[in-house]
């Protein structure tokens, strides 16, 4: 028994050592440095909750709040309906599917930085493609990335191009529907969408919790590329998330007791939600009984 | 009946050649804007066939010497990056499969109970850890090079570790056993009948780590100072900073240069890469 367990940790040591390092010690750490007024050139020093106080009343920290909940309001949703759908399509097993299948899914394999880059062009004002096409059909195009009304919608449809991941499992997830349960509602003469809604989706529903609680930790995190797209969180800081402001208070204002405070409520946010998605699957998710 | 499902497989078709233009424009738009001359880019209507095929903007995006950032070192950053990512892929290979043996093979107290604490860490939002592992490494000396990027990758991750205990666990326990009679250690059960019949996952967990580190930016972008130690990612981003007269053609040539090395393993690994993010979603 003790040999046993002097084995199991040696060969899970990496991760032990890990675990320590890279995950307890800096969760219990950046809780510490959020009651703590702390910069590189100088040590901590308790301050209590004057920091979740300051938050409190910080209009730049609700503003990005407010954008990254926007955000993820409709970033999730829109790439969960298109990579169902697009999983769905692909799943009808038309010839050619393989070829369909890279396509929707090499997008999201594009680096974050090559896709804001990407994506500034073909959303440039004057002369991105999209625009040129808009004004093609003889309609006024917008200003994706000039105007405070819309900058947050281009960031939603460039989330929904890289679905591609998410895709890939609810296809995986699509093919593991017994065709036995197809069969059953055909004879009981159902409708295309009578067996999407009866059949597909509740067989699909674990699938659907996992990339939508994935969903909203990677939405509530989203950085890079609004870094890349939108400086400073522009136009008129419609583009500032909570993890911009993050960075910017522990690496350009040197707060960083104050940057582990907005990560906090960031980490509580994030719980509270993917508790909710869980709380809320209760009733809808459909697990196989073994 | 009939009739309706031709119908039904008309309008899947339709669908699906009008969904991929959607999703292949961009991407075929970065290409043609990255072999036009910087006369062709601004054009209304836009051109997608260049009039003259300028291949030499890649070795000019490669060499680009910007008036407000002077010469950016592409090459310099790719080196770095190669670097980087291999580092992390030796790394993450061998310590997630050293940790997912013991987590499915290996029978220990307290194992399965630990495992559950891993998987609920995939949570923890990365910023949230951001400010505590950055004084860390400050107070090793490690700002201002690799270490920070690679070194972590030396001891494992949730999700790779998740991932490999899902596969290992199909391995039949007979064949540790077998082993076992004929008096190998465990590590010799680990590297000589394991690890053999678990390298398509190990490939698998290659792979995202290679798509993780090639791709990281929030990383370099914290960590790296000195311009000639930027990553491709990091440095890339320097390209646009300049405002105004931005050379599209050539941003987009490098754009493509950085896309492409995994566009290549892509395409070698298309099977891999599509089996292993399926067992992802699945518990």
């Amino acid at each position: 028994m003790k040999k046993d367990l002097r084995i199991g940790l040696l060969f899970a040591l990496p991760w032990i050592l890990g675990f320590i390092i890279f995950l307890a010690y800096p969760v219990l750490a950046s809780l510490y440095y959020s009651f703590t007024n702390f910069s590189i050139l100088r040590e901590p020093s308790y301050v209590g909750a004057d920091n979740y106080a300051e938050l409190a009343s910080d209009t730049v920290f609700h503003k990005a709040l407010i954008n990254t909940l926007i955000y993820a309001v409709g970033a999730v949703p829109l790439s969960t309906v298109v990579a169902i759908g697009l999983a769905m399509l692909l799943n009808t097993k038309v010839k050619g599917m393989s070829y369909y299948r890279t396509i929707f899914f090499l997008p999201s394999l594009v680096p974050m930085v090559a896709l804001g880059t990407l994506f500034l062009w073909i959303f440039n004002g004057d002369y991105g493609l999209l625009n040129e096409g808009i004004r093609a059909a003889n309609l006024e195009p917008p200003n994706w990335l000039g105007d405070p009304a819309w900058s947050k919608s281009t960031l939603m449809l460039i989330s929904m191009w890289g679905c591609g991941q998410a895709m890939v499992i609810y296809l995986a997830g699509l093919q593991n529907v017994p065709v036995s349960l197809y069969e059953a509602a055909d004879l009981d003469g159902a409708k295309l969408g009578k067996k999407i809604w009866n059949v597909t989706l509740p067989m699909l529903s674990p699938v659907i919790l996992f990339n939508v609680v994935m969903g909203i930790i990677g939405a509530l995190q989203v950085f890079a590329v609004p870094y890349v797209m939108f400086p400073g969180g522009a136009p008129a800081r419609s583009t500032y998330f909570i993890a911009s402001y993050l960075f910017d208070n522990a690496f350009q204002y040197q707060r960083m007791g104050y940057a582990s405070a907005v990560g906090w409520v960031m980490f509580i946010i994030t719980l509270v939600l993917t508790l909710l998605a869980l709380k809320m699957s209760d009733r809808h998710v459909h697990y196989e009984t073994e | 009946m009939g009739k309706r499902k031709q119908i039904q497989t008309a309008l899947t078709h339709v669908a699906l050649i009008l969904l991929s233009v959607v999703f292949a424009l961009p991407l075929l738009w970065m290409l043609s804007t990255s072999l036009k001359p910087i006369s062709e880019t601004l054009t209304t209507p836009p051109k997608w066939i260049p009039t003259q095929v300028m291949w030499s903007n890649y070795p000019d995006a490669i060499n680009y010497n910007s008036k407000q950032l002077g010469y950016i070192p592409f090459l310099v950053y790719m080196r770095n990056t190669v670097v980087v990512t291999i580092l992390c892929i030796v790394g993450s290979v061998t310590s997630n499969a050293l940790v997912a043996y013991s987590f499915s093979r290996l029978r220990w107290a307290g194992r399965d109970a630990f495992f559950g604490l891993t998987v609920a860490t995939m949570m923890i939002p990365f910023p949230v850890l951001m400010v505590p592992t950055f004084t860390l490494f400050r107070y090793l000396g490690w700002v201002g090079s690799f270490k920070p990027l690679w070194v972590p990758a030396f001891f494992a991750s949730a999700f790779s570790i998740f991932l490999l205990r899902q596969f290992f666990r199909t391995i039949p326990m007979e064949l540790s056993e077998a082993a076992k009679l004929d008096g190998c250690s465990e590590f010799r059960i680990f590297t000589d009948v394991i690890v053999p019949l678990a390298k398509p996952a190990l490939m698998v967990v290659a792979l995202f780590t290679f798509m993780g580190s090639w791709n990281d930016f929030l990383g370099p972008l914290i960590y790296l100072v000195d311009q000639n130690t930027f990553t491709l990612a990091l440095g890339l981003s320097a390209y646009q900073t300049q405002h105004g007269g931005t050379p599209w053609n050539l941003l987009m040539a490098a754009t493509l240069l950085v896309i492409l090395p995994i566009l290549i393993v892509f395409f070698f690994a298309q099977k891999l890469f599509i089996q292993g993010i399926a067992t992802s979603g699945f518990k």
